[in-house]
C-alpha cells in the first residue's frame, strides 16, 4: 500500500523548524564573536592592569550575558522537533547525529555552563589569571558547541563514514573522524564562526558609534571599536577565504546547489561569476521553471577559476545535473531515480524475507547492503527512488541566487566598514565622523540578514534533500495532524518573539546605563 | 575527603555570593531564562514534543520495523 504524504504537513513542519532555527540563530552569532571580543579586552587589562580596560571588558561582558541567557537552551527546541515532528529521519540517521550532538552536550556545554559562572561571579574573588583563562575557556567552549552542531549538519549536505543497516533501519557510524573531518563541516565551522566574529564586531563598533553619537563615554568606544574593528577585520577576511572554500566543497558535493546559487542553467566551460544579476522567466522552458539573468555584471571565466583553478574547466549547469550529460561523465537525476528505485525495491526484499523467516535469504540481502559497490552505486542515490521526475531535484532556484549574492554583497560591505573602522580610529577622525557613526549604528541588523541569508543558502539549496541524495524531506517527516503542527508553530512564534522583545528591551536598557552604572 | 568538602563548600559559597550580589539586570534575566524553562520543558516538552517513535512503539526493534516500513511504502509528494 502507497500511503501519500500530506502536502500541507510538510510545508508547516518545515516552516516549524525554518522558525525556531532562524529565531535561534539569532542569539548564538553574538556568543561566538562577542566572547572571543571579551577575551582580546580581558587580556588588555591582566597585561596593563588599566582599569580602563577592565571596565570596558565588563559593560560588553554584561551585554554577553544577557545575550547568552536569553538565547540558551532555545535550540534544545530543535532537538524536541527532530523526535516530534521528524522521527523517520531522526531514526534514519541513527547515531550519526547523536554522537556529535552528545559530545557537543557532555563537552562543551559543560565547559561554557561551568566557567561562565566564574566569568560573571568571579571578578575580584578569583585571580586575574584565572578570571581571564575563564573567559578564554567560555569563548571556546561556546565555539567548541558550534562546532558538534555543525558537524551534524555538514552530514547531512555530505553523508559520510556510515553504512545503512537494513535490520535497523538506521545508518551506523563507521568512521568517526570521517565525520568530524567532513570538508563540509570543516568549511563550514570556519565559515560559520567567522561570521559570527564579524556579526559580534558590528554589534561593537555599532554601540560604540552610538555612544560617540551621544558623546557619552568616549574613550571606551574608542577601545572598543578599535579592537572590534581589527578583529572584524581579520574575520572578515578569513570569512571571505572559508565562503570560496566552502563554495568549491558545495561544487563538488552538492553540485545542483552550486548550480541554482550561480542560476547556472547550461554547463559551461569558462564560466562567469556572477557579481549581480536581475532574474526573469524564461518562457520557453515549461519542466524546469527556467530562468534568464537579465541585467548582469559578470567577471568573465572566474567561475571557472575558482572553482577548479583553470580557466577552461567545466561547471555543471541544471541542465546538465537534471538530464545528465554523458561526455563530462554526469549521471541523469533519472538514471539515479532508477538506482534509487532498485535499493528500494532490495530493502522490500529484504523485509518480505524476514517477514517470512527466511534467514538464507536475510544474510544474502543483508551482504548486498554491506557491500561498497552497492552502496556507492545504487543506496547511494536511495532518496531518489521517491522523486516523481528528474526536475523535482531542483531547488528554488531564485531564493537561492539572491540569498547567496546579497550575502556575498554584504561580506564585503563588512569588510570594508572594518577597515574604515580601523583606519579611522587610528588616524584618530572617527570622532568628528557623524556620518560614519551612523553608519556603524545603522549596520548592526546586516550581519543577522547576511547569517540567515547563508542559512537560506544552505538549506532551501539542498531542496528536496534533507539528506543529500539519501532522503527527501517529505519521506523524513512524522505522521502528525497538520492542525498539531499549526498549533506549535504559532507557539513558538509567539516564544520566541517574547525572548526576542525581552533580549532587545533588557540590552537596550543596560546600553542606555552604560559601564558607569555597572561600577556604582 | 576534607578537601573535597571545602572545594564543594567553597563553590558553593561562591555562586551563593554571586546571586546574592547580582545586579537588578541579572535577577531579569534569571526571571526569563526560568520561564523559558519551565515553557521549554514542561508545557512543550510534556504536552507538545513527545517522542514519536518512543511513545507509539515499546521496543527499539518495533521501531526499527516501523521506520523501515515507512521508508519502504511512503511517496514523496512534497514539490
Amino acid at each position: 500500500m502507497i500511503e501519500n504524504i500530506d502536502l500541507s504537513l510538510v510545508d508547516w513542519s518545515r516552516a516549524q523548524f525554518a522558525l525556531t532555527a532562524i529565531y535561534h540563530w539569532l542569539f548564538v552569532p553574538l556568543t561566538l564573536g562577542l566572547s572571543f571580543i571579551l577575551v582580546i579586552m580581558e587580556t588588555k587589562y591582566v597585561r596593563t592592569g588599566s582599569e580602563k580596560w577592565k571596565k570596558t571588558t565588563k559593560f560588553w561582558m554584561k551585554l554577553f550575558g544577557i545575550n547568552f541567557a536569553i538565547g540558551v537552551s532555545t535550540g534544545l527546541i530543535l532537538e524536541f522537533e527532530f523526535g516530534t515532528n521528524w522521527s523517520n529521519y531522526s531514526w534514519f540517521v541513527g547515531d550519526i547525529f547523536g554522537a556529535p550532538l552528545a559530545v557537543e552536550g557532555i563537552m562543551a556545554f559543560f565547559m561554557e555552563s561551568t566557567f561562565i559562572a566564574v566569568m560573571f561571579f568571579g571578578w575580584d574573588k578569583v585571580s586575574k589569571r584565572f578570571h581571564l583563562a575563564s573567559t578564554w575557556l567560555v569563548a571556546i567552549g561556546a565555539n567548541l558547541s558550534a562546532l558538534w552542531i555543525l558537524v551534524a549538519n555538514a552530514w547531512m549536505e555530505n553523508p559520510v563514514g556510515m553504512i545503512f543497516n537494513p535490520e535497523t533501519a538506521r545508518n551506523e557510524m563507521l568512521s568517526f573522524w570521517e565525520v568530524l573531518f567532513n570538508p563540509v563541516a570543516i568549511d563550514k565551522f570556519f565559515h560559520t564562526v567567522t561570521s559570527g566574529f564579524v556579526l559580534a564586531s558590528l554589534f561593537v563598533t555599532g554601540i560604540s558609534a552610538w555612544f560617540l553619537i551621544r558623546n557619552r563615554e568616549k574613550e571606551m568606544a574608542l577601545n572598543s571599536i578599535k579592537v572590534a574593528a581589527i578583529f572584524g577585520t581579520f574575520a572578515s577576511v578569513i570569512l571571505i577565504f572559508t565562503g570560496d572554500t566552502s563554495a568549491r566543497t558545495i561544487a563538488r558535493v552538492q553540485p545542483v546547489k552550486f548550480a541554482a546559487m550561480e542560476a547556472l542553467y547550461e554547463g559551461q566551460t569558462d564560466a562567469g561569476l556572477t557579481v549581480f544579476g536581475i532574474l526573469a522567466d524564461k518562457v520557453e522552458d515549461d519542466d524546469l521553471d527556467e530562468k534568464d539573468i537579465i541585467a548582469r555584471i559578470e567577471l568573465p571565466g572566474y567561475l571557472s577559476v575558482m572553482t577548479h583553478g583553470e580557466r577552461d574547466s567545466f561547471i555543471a549547469g541544471i541542465k546538465d545535473l537534471v538530464n545528465g550529460n554523458e561526455e563530462k561523465g554526469i549521471i541523469s537525476a533519472s538514471e539515479k531515480i532508477e538506482r534509487g528505485k532498485i535499493a528500494r525495491k532490495l530493502l522490500l526484499e529484504y523485509k518480505e524475507a524476514r517477514n517470512r523467516g527466511d534467514n538464507g535469504e536475510v544474510d544474502i540481502l543483508k551482504a548486498r547492503f554491506e557491500d561498497s559497490d552497492f552502496q556507492n552505486e545504487y543506496f547511494r542515490y536511495f532518496g531518489y527512488s521517491y522523486i516523481d521526475k528528474p526536475s523535482d531535484i531542483v531547488p528554488n532556484v531564485p531564493i537561492v541566487f539572491y540569498s547567496f549574492h546579497l550575502m556575498v554583497a554584504l561580506g564585503f560591505l563588512f569588510l570594508l566598514i572594518q577597515l574604515l573602522s580601523w583606519y579611522f580610529t587610528v588616524n584618530g577622525s572617527i570622532v568628528k565622523r557623524k556620518v560614519f557613526q551612523w553608519i556603524l549604528l545603522i549596520s548592526i541588523p546586516l550581519p543577522y540578514l547576511a547569517s540567515v541569508l547563508g542559512w537560506l543558502v544552505t538549506e532551501m539549496g539542498r531542496q528536496p534533500w534533507i539528506i543529500q541524495d539519501r532522503m527527501p524531506v517529505g519521506i523524513a517527516v512524522s505522521n502528525l495532524s497538520t492542525s498539531t503542527v499549526q498549533t506549535t508553530f504559532w507557539l513558538f512564534a509567539a516564544l520566541f518573539t517574547a525572548l526576542l522583545i525581552a533580549e532587545v528591551s533588557i540590552m537596550t536598557r543596560q546600553i542606555k546605563n552604560g559601564p558607569k552604572i555597572e561600577e556604582e | 575527603m576534607g578537601l573535597i568538602f571545602k572545594f564543594f563548600n567553597n563553590t558553593l559559597q561562591f555562586y551563593r555570593n554571586g546571586f546574592k550580589t547580582m545586579p537588578a539586570w541579572g535577577k531579569k534575566v534569571w526571571l526569563v531564562i526560568l520561564i523559558k524553562l519551565f515553557i521549554i520543558f514542561v508545557v512543550l516538552r510534556i504536552f507538545f514534543f513527545p517522542d514519536i517513535l518512543k511513545k507509539n512503539f515499546n521496543t527499539d526493534e518495533e521501531r526499527g520495523r516501523h521506520v523501515l516500513d515507512e521508508l519502504i511504502n511512503k511517496t514523496d509528494t512534497d514539490d
